[in-house]
């Protein structure tokens, strides 16, 4: 899948995604997402309080000022008031500080399960996933959408609360003053709505356009970085020069564009609320003059539905109100980038958490066994190495152990990878306990993909596959891969040092065992002459190595493991002939008894197979050893000779 | 550092001095709206007729238009400036990294170079964009409001006494606090997050040995310890609100308080609209504190993006061109006098060491050894791709050094180890060689580097697009592509560094064939892993542990070199077994 159409393929926001998060949310802080639901509510609510207060001091003060009043006799009158608020006050901030204390530790909390979770959830997911998703593409769910949903929960969902909040209750204390006004005011605030909704779909375009363009660019950036010796060499420097100028002049509008919607976009809302302060005014000045009666909850409360003058200590409280309710307007809409991120961000990550898990029917099981004076295997706690297979029978409850011994046969087993699209025809092979097999071919001839159906990394589509004589389908897949060592073209190496990566064959293998795997395959020499030997760090999958150290580190690594069948695929192609000359010694005893897979470029490697498949077109076309192959003079012979091209 | 970057503004000096302006100007107007407010305030307070309040409402709104016109055109200039910034910046970045040489390029890996030019890029632009929105923005805010304050509210603006180093302390503690703990665990989720990476990629592995759930418990403590981490850093920042709200909630209690007394006293001529007014001014002081402390925010969160941006920057080019550069090579001779290498000037072993050597134009010379024996090293030095630590290497009877670069480069062409196609059609591919190139002579090349049958046998022939990476054509037939990119910049010497070894035996004599009889007079060098490819070579180099161990015709060196002959038997051992 290309960038670009990955990124048409999004899934799209939607409500029932945000439902989903704050389920999550709620699901794992039972406690504490309420308490500070709970918070938001007390301080949004204190927040609409001043403009009550204000309206009653104000009240005060003019009627100090009619009546000529010292501040000592009003105070009596004043005082009181405010010191019921500064107790709000207090109470509000309590509420404040709780918020936002909580919310940090929930916000990192809910992350911190959500990157676990989706990390348990891959390491459950079959490896076709791996395959048909660039690894880019999975990077972005845990650093991108992540950031995306921390946004969103930390920051967007709190404010917008909040908003909402103070929004509802500051309309109640309007409607409380004054119907007529609250009416004019509403008018405005559709059109403030209206406003940012054009305003913010021309942003999103744009942002979206911008992320396009950014995609290209890192594309064209990554190829020219990749090829830049290249470049190099044939001076064609000013040629990349001219297509990237290009490429960034097309980021540059995008990018220029998206956040010109965005930085207008507040001062315009800004700004419609000034105005429309201005007109509440001019319409509180008309109605304070022209005598129209007030309706508002404060009069139909305490006059019983009866009707009172406009007055002042009306009109100003309630402008600021107006201030405060197109304020979080405002506020409300510099969120809605950010929810909408949030929850594209989310549907990504639920897509790949709603991806079905590696299904694994198999109960055949390996464990260690030994054999009794009668000859009969029998199940044991201890490492023996003697292993077994525990098969179960369902119908007659009984257990029956088979003697773990490398026996593969495939028969005529047919596979595809994508539906239509035949990859293996027909494949046949069986490989004896200790026997060496080895697989010739071009690229995509199918050489790799029978080893991924040996491991079960994909499941055939037609055929059998035995191991031991027992259908590969019933044994568990971690048993069965247990008893596979692997060694791939593409060495992966982990962060940590060169012990660990060869523990990681064994967990717990001992020191010594990790040295003798390691002498075995004749790494020890160069590993012990690292800096720090077998302590030396890796990073970067091994940056501070050569492609073969690395590959000889992999060899280790299976042999640690011990497994009665090994599949070496393309192990040793980055170590030149004459070090392998060196190295061969090593994995001829490392093979030793066991069953090998190999597949290899190198005809070398191969030549002292007990037999070799050559695949065309994911067809065997020719089987027999090194002798027999040359003797029949087929295409074994030419590529041997050197008159055909392999790869 | 801030400097050069800046310097990437250029052209966008205007947008970003309009911004400024801009911002100027509606900070301005912004301050004085609450002023205007309290007047109206007052008028209809005063019972004042409905004209007089409605003449303040114009000016009000007029006032309103203005902001709005001002922060519209400072909006959408500063999305510019900043856009435009970056653009410049990565233009600087990508020109710099042109002008780098092979051992610049060591320095930095590829993938670095990309975060450079993509992410580290972005942080800067954006830090730029609210940068000159708001460094001047909030100072200016800051003291028009206590100005304005202090003109209406007389010593009611007294608070802000209290508040503005109250909040200044408080915020600034927060930040000092804050910075480092995010910093520590920003690198700690760098580094998480490229665990995962490596898991991902090396998921065969970890499925392959069974270790699925190894790993979760692994990443299961890394990832809890980095909660622990990034909850006690935003638990200071946290603290940012509060100590806000605080100083909001006490200006407010105090100008109520405070206020009426003055109002009902009639001290300094306080009334009910000044009261309302210095409420608003408190919040403006506050969001302008605000923002003053996001500014520090923005910096140092940027400042590692800005340093990394800086680094390839600043980075000084190793090669340079001389002055009077000699834009002409003669011919394809090339010589090697008395010359030692190593990659930087701090490594202990040298990668080269006393190469002393004469090719006549128009050798073909072959080059054997292991892995390691300082075989690319040696032909990296023809075309100055490095320069030489010690001695001196002369292409043409003249010193590479005194060339133009791209000169010396044209006629030497060189077909890397690790050869790489680009995304765009086999002919756009091939005309790298030669942008002039004619449909014949690009055809002439592919025939002589035997790939023109393949090429031919696609649908689209030479039109074929070739996917990035070149994915869709095999490695021999990469290689054969790659060497008929070389040919077509008709070069003097010719470099083939292990460039055939995907390419069967028979197609690979062919090549040399072609190279014998077409083009006689270029000098060629041949890296070859095989024996065949370099057996019937006027001159075979076999190379040890970064010398020339020796050097003769194959015959000679069978007889003379213990290591040719070992490598020589090796390969063709299992074919005499079984003649």
């Amino acid at each position: 899948m290309s960038k670009k159409q990955s990124m048409m393929n999004r899934p799209k926001a939607s409500p029932r995604v945000l439902a989903r998060v704050l389920k999550m949310l709620f699901g794992y802080y039972p406690v504490l997402a309420p308490v500070i639901v709970v918070c938001i509510l007390i301080s949004a609510v204190t927040a609409a309080l001043p403009a009550v207060f204000m309206q009653k001091v104000i009240a005060a003060i003019e009627q100090a000022q009619l009546s000529g009043a010292t501040w000592s006799e009003a105070s009596g009158d004043i005082v009181p008031k405010v010191i019921l608020l500064a107790s709000f006050y207090i109470v509000s901030w309590i509420a404040i500080v709780l918020q936002t204390q909580l919310m940090a530790i929930i916000t990192q909390g809910f992350l911190c399960k959500l990157r676990r979770t989706m990390f348990d959830k891959m390491q459950n997911l079959p490896i076709r996933y791996f395959d048909t998703h660039k690894h880019g593409d999975i990077m972005s769910r845990y650093t991108n959408d992540i950031d995306a949903l921390r946004e969103l929960i930390s920051q967007a969902m709190p404010s917008l609360l909040n908003s909402i909040v103070i929004l509802v209750s500051v309309l109640f204390v309007m409607l409380y003053f004054s119907l007529w006004m609250t009416l004019v005011l509403l008018v405005g605030v559709f059109a403030m709505v209206t406003v940012s909704k054009k305003i913010g779909g021309g942003s999103a375009k744009y942002f979206i356009r911008q992320q396009r363009a950014m995609g290209k660019t890192e594309g064209y950036v990554q190829e020219m970085m990749n090829g830049q010796k290249v470049v190099k060499v044939f001076c064609h420097e000013e040629a990349a020069m001219r297509d990237f100028e290009e490429i960034n002049e097309a980021l540059f509008e995008d990018s220029a564009r998206a956040h010109a919607y965005a930085n207008t976009l507040g001062p315009i809302i800004g700004n419609i609320g000034n105005i429309l302060y201005v007109i509440m005014a001019v319409v509180g000045g008309v109605f304070l003059l022209s005598r129209i009666p007030n309706v508002g909850l404060s009069t139909l409360l305490h006059r019983g539905g009866g009707f009172a003058a406009f007055s002042i200590s009306i009109i100003v409280p309630f402008l600021n109100m107006a201030k405060q309710f197109t304020g979080n307007v405002n506020q409300a809409s510099q969120q809605i980038n950010a929810v909408v991120m949030g929850m594209a961000g989310g549907a990504r990550l639920f897509e790949m958490m709603d991806e079905a898990p590696e299904a694994d029917e198999g109960y055949v099981t390996l464990v260690n066994a030994k054999i009794d004076d009668k000859g009969n295997i029998t199940e044991t706690t201890e490492r023996t190495g003697l292993w077994a297979w525990r098969h179960p029978h369902q119908a007659d409850g009984t257990v029956t152990y088979t003697r773990l011994c490398g026996d593969v046969r495939l028969t005529e087993v047919d596979f595809a990878y994508e539906e239509g699209k035949p990859v293996l025809r027909d494949v046949s092979v069986y490989a004896e306990p200790g026997q060496k097999v080895a697989f010739v071919g071009a690229t995509g001839a199918g050489k790799t993909t029978i080893t991924n159906l040996i491991n079960r990394f994909y499941d055939i589509a037609d055929g059998k596959i035995r191991y031991d004589g027992i259908n590969i389908n019933k044994i568990k897949k971690s048993d069965l891969r247990r008893s596979l060592g692997i060694v791939l073209q593409d060495t992966n190496l982990f962060t940590g040092s060169v012990m660990d990566n060869i523990r990681y064959g064994r967990l717990d293998a001992t020191d010594e065992e990790c040295r003798a795997a390691a002498a075995l395959v004749g790494a020890d020499d160069f590993i012990s002459r690292l800096p720090q030997g077998y302590d030396t760090e890796l990073s970067g999958n091994g940056a501070n190595l050569s492609q073969g150290q690395r590959q000889m580190i992999a060899i280790a690594r299976a042999a640690v493991a011990d497994p009665p069948v090994m599949i070496m695929d393309e192990a040793t192609s980055s170590i030149d002939t004459r070090t392998e000359a060196i190295v061969q010694r090593g994995m001829d005893k490392l093979m030793e008894g066991r069953t090998v897979f190999v597949i290899a470029h190198r005809l070398s490697t191969v030549m002292n197979s007990d037999v070799i498949m050559v695949l065309d077109h994911g067809k065997i076309i020719e089987r027999g050893n090194h002798d027999k192959l040359i003797a029949e003079k087929g295409v074994y012979y030419q590529l041997y000779t050197g008159a055909f091209e392999l790869e | 550092m801030l400097k050069r970057l800046l310097r990437c503004v250029r052209e966008f000096k205007k947008p970003t001095v309009l911004t400024l302006i801009f911002i100027v100007g509606e900070s301005i107007i912004e301050t004085l709206i609450p002023f205007i407010t309290a007047n109206l305030v007052n008028q209809i307070k005063a019972g004042a007729a409905l004209t007089e309040v409605i003449k303040v409402g114009i000016v009000l709104a007029v006032m309103a238009c203005l902001s709005l016109a001002c922060g519209g055109i400072a909006g959408f200039c500063c999305a510019r400036a900043a856009a435009g910034f970056g653009k410049n910046v990565r233009h600087d970045l990508y020109q710099k990294i042109g002008d780098f040489s092979f051992e610049n390029i060591d320095k930095f890996s590829s993938s670095s170079l990309v975060t450079r030019m993509t992410t580290d890029v972005q942080n800067v632009q954006m830090s730029y964009m609210m940068l000159i929105r708001t460094a001047i923005r909030a100072p200016l805010m800051l003291i028009f409001s206590v100005i304005m304050s202090f003109v209406m509210g007389g010593m009611l603006a007294m608070t802000f006494v209290v508040i503005i180093p109250v909040l200044a302390f408080g915020l600034m503690m927060v930040g000092k606090k804050a910075m480092p703990a995010f910093r520590r665990v920003f690198r700690k989720y760098d580094r998480l997050n490229e665990s995962i990476e490596e898991n991902v990629r090396a998921m065969r592995v970890v499925k392959g040995f069974s270790r699925e759930e190894y790993e979760k418990e692994k990443f299961g403590v890394a990832a809890e310890d980095i909660r622990g981490d990034f909850v006690k850093a935003e638990r200071i920042v946290a603290w940012n609100r509060p100590i806000m709200q605080i100083c909001l909630y006490f200006n407010m209690i105090f100008v109520l308080l405070v206020g009426s007394r003055m109002a009902i006293e009639g001290i300094s001529g306080v009334d009910v609209g000044q009261l309302s007014a210095m409420l608003t001014y408190g919040m403006q002081v506050l969001m302008s504190l605000m923002m003053l402390s996001m500014i520090y925010v923005i910096l140092t969160m940027s400042a590692e993006s800005m340093k990394r941006i800086y680094e390839v920057l600043g980075e000084e080019p190793t090669l340079v061109n001389p002055e009077n550069a000699i834009m002409t090579v003669k011919d394809g001779s090339i010589d090697f006098k008395g010359v030692s290498f190593k990659y930087s000037a701090k490594a202990k072993r040298y990668a080269l060491s006393d190469i002393d050597l004469r090719v006549k134009s128009g050798m073909t010379v072959g080059v054997i050894g292991g892995t390691g024996s300082g075989k690319t090293t040696f032909v990296q030095l023809v075309p100055r791709l490095y320069d030489a630590t010690e001695g001196s290497v002369l292409v043409g009877g003249v010193d590479v050094r005194k060339y133009d670069i791209k000169a010396l480069r044209d006629a030497v062409a060189m077909v890397l180890q690790k050869n790489l196609l680009f995304s765009g059609t086999i002919k756009e591919n091939l005309r790298w060689g030669n942008p002039n190139a004619t449909d014949e002579e690009l055809i002439e090349a592919c025939r002589l580097a035997q790939a023109h049958d393949f090429v031919s046998s696609f649908p689209d022939g030479y039109d074929t697009y070739i996917e990035q990476g070149g994915t869709n054509v095999s490695g021999g037939q990469k290689q054969r592509l790659c060497i008929a990119r070389a040919l077509l910049k008709k070069p003097k010497i010719l470099i083939l560094d292990d460039s055939t070894s995907a390419v069967d035996t028979k197609t690979d004599a062919l090549i040399r064939e072609g190279f014998r009889s077409f083009i006689p007079e270029t000098t060629k060098i041949i890296i070859a892993q095989r024996v065949a490819s370099v057996e019937d070579a006027d001159l075979i180099l076999v190379m040890e542990n970064g010398r020339i161990c020796a050097v003769g015709k194959h015959e000679e060196l069978l007889t003379s070199c213990d290591i040719y002959r070992e490598i020589y038997e090796q390969q063709t051992r299992g074919g005499n077994e079984n003649e």
